[in-house]
């Protein structure tokens, strides 16, 4: 089965985000007041072949842990969406 | 003698010639080497350069490490070889885990390229024996993931043993502790973000990155067996 998969990788709670710092500055001046706490990460998708969800997650997280996150500064989520099987024809 | 120092080349590596100019100038014996060669040629001392290897996608230095030069650079790091990651070279070795911490986005979040000075911390490792600690050099940063950090506890152990051994006098890019450039616990891998292979002559400057790879290969000619 392919699984499509969702990593979303974001800068650790305590690390400087200075990309969220800035947009965090900048919106008041179109308006928007009373907005904190702005971060910004980065969102990997990923179709995955396995045979089960649990399969699909176990590789989608030691992806994370060796490449797609660097686990000093960053932390990250991995989600599972839709399974397709492929060629399944009735 | 001479010291042989191997320059590795990345897709996006832009400093190799320098390195060896500079290199080759204090008189060792420099080559380059591909990124995709699975061993090292005898060399001495590896300097990973600066660039964006890669073209630092996902991260800065992530993907380098996955290039097949770098099983060869560890296990020369391992043996006890001189490793020195300038700027890109530094954000490599971090993400290889050849040196502690990571190197995120400029506290500005600005593009950096100025002249800065740096403190001597710690002038007994084999890349600052020719400064004494607590003087200053004048070296130039170029690079907008210059930011280093570490856990606290991974700090709290690199001070007690004088890991950091370069410090900004004034920090331009919000670097831990000042950071800008460290050494591995043994002392034989450095990684710093300044070029000292771009301040080598008074017309570009400054002379003072001659400090530090001067050291570096003075430290291979005291210590390696001589060669016939």
């Amino acid at each position: 089965m392919t699984f499509s998969v969702v990593v979303n990788v974001m800068p650790k709670a305590g690390i400087s985000d200075p990309q969220g710092q800035t947009i965090e500055r900048a919106l008041p001046a179109l308006g928007y007041t009373g907005v904190n706490g702005v971060r910004v990460g980065k969102r990997i998708m990923l179709e995955i072949e396995a045979a089960t969800e649990d399969e699909a997650r176990a590789r989608a997280t030691e992806m994370c842990e060796r490449l797609l996150a660097n686990s000093v500064i960053e932390a990250y989520e991995v989600a599972i969406g839709e399974a397709r099987t492929e060629g399944a024809q009735a | 003698m001479r010291a042989r120092v191997g320059v590795v080349v990345f897709p996006g590596s832009n400093c190799e010639r320098d390195c060896v100019k500079s290199l080759s100038q204090l008189g060792a014996e420099t080559e380059l080497v591909w990124h995709d060669d699975p061993v090292l040629p005898e060399v001495d001392i590896v300097v990973l350069p600066g660039g964006f290897a890669h073209g630092d996608y996902l991260r800065t230095g992530a993907l380098a490490r996955f290039s097949p030069i770098m099983q060869a650079v560890t296990d020369h790091a391992e043996r006890g070889g001189l490793v020195l990651g300038v700027c890109n070279g530094f954000q490599v070795l971090c993400e290889t885990g050849l040196l502690p911490g990571a190197l995120h986005k400029n506290k500005g979040l600005k593009f950096m390229c100025k002249w800065t000075e740096l403190r001597v911390d710690n002038a007994a490792t084999p890349f600052t024996s020719r400064a004494s600690t607590g003087s200053v050099l004048k070296i130039p940063i170029n690079h907008f993931e210059g930011n280093w950090y570490c856990d606290p506890e991974t700090l709290q152990g690199m001070r007690e043993r004088d890991q950091i051994v370069l410090r900004y006098v004034d920090n331009p890019n919000g670097a831990l502790d000042d950071a800008a450039g460290i050494v591995n616990e043994n002392g034989n891998v450095f990684g710093l973000m300044p070029h000292p292979e771009r301040a080598c002559d008074e017309l570009l400057g400054s002379e003072d990155g001659i400090v530090l790879l001067g050291s570096a290969i003075d430290h291979v000619l005291k210590t390696t067996p001589a060669r016939v």
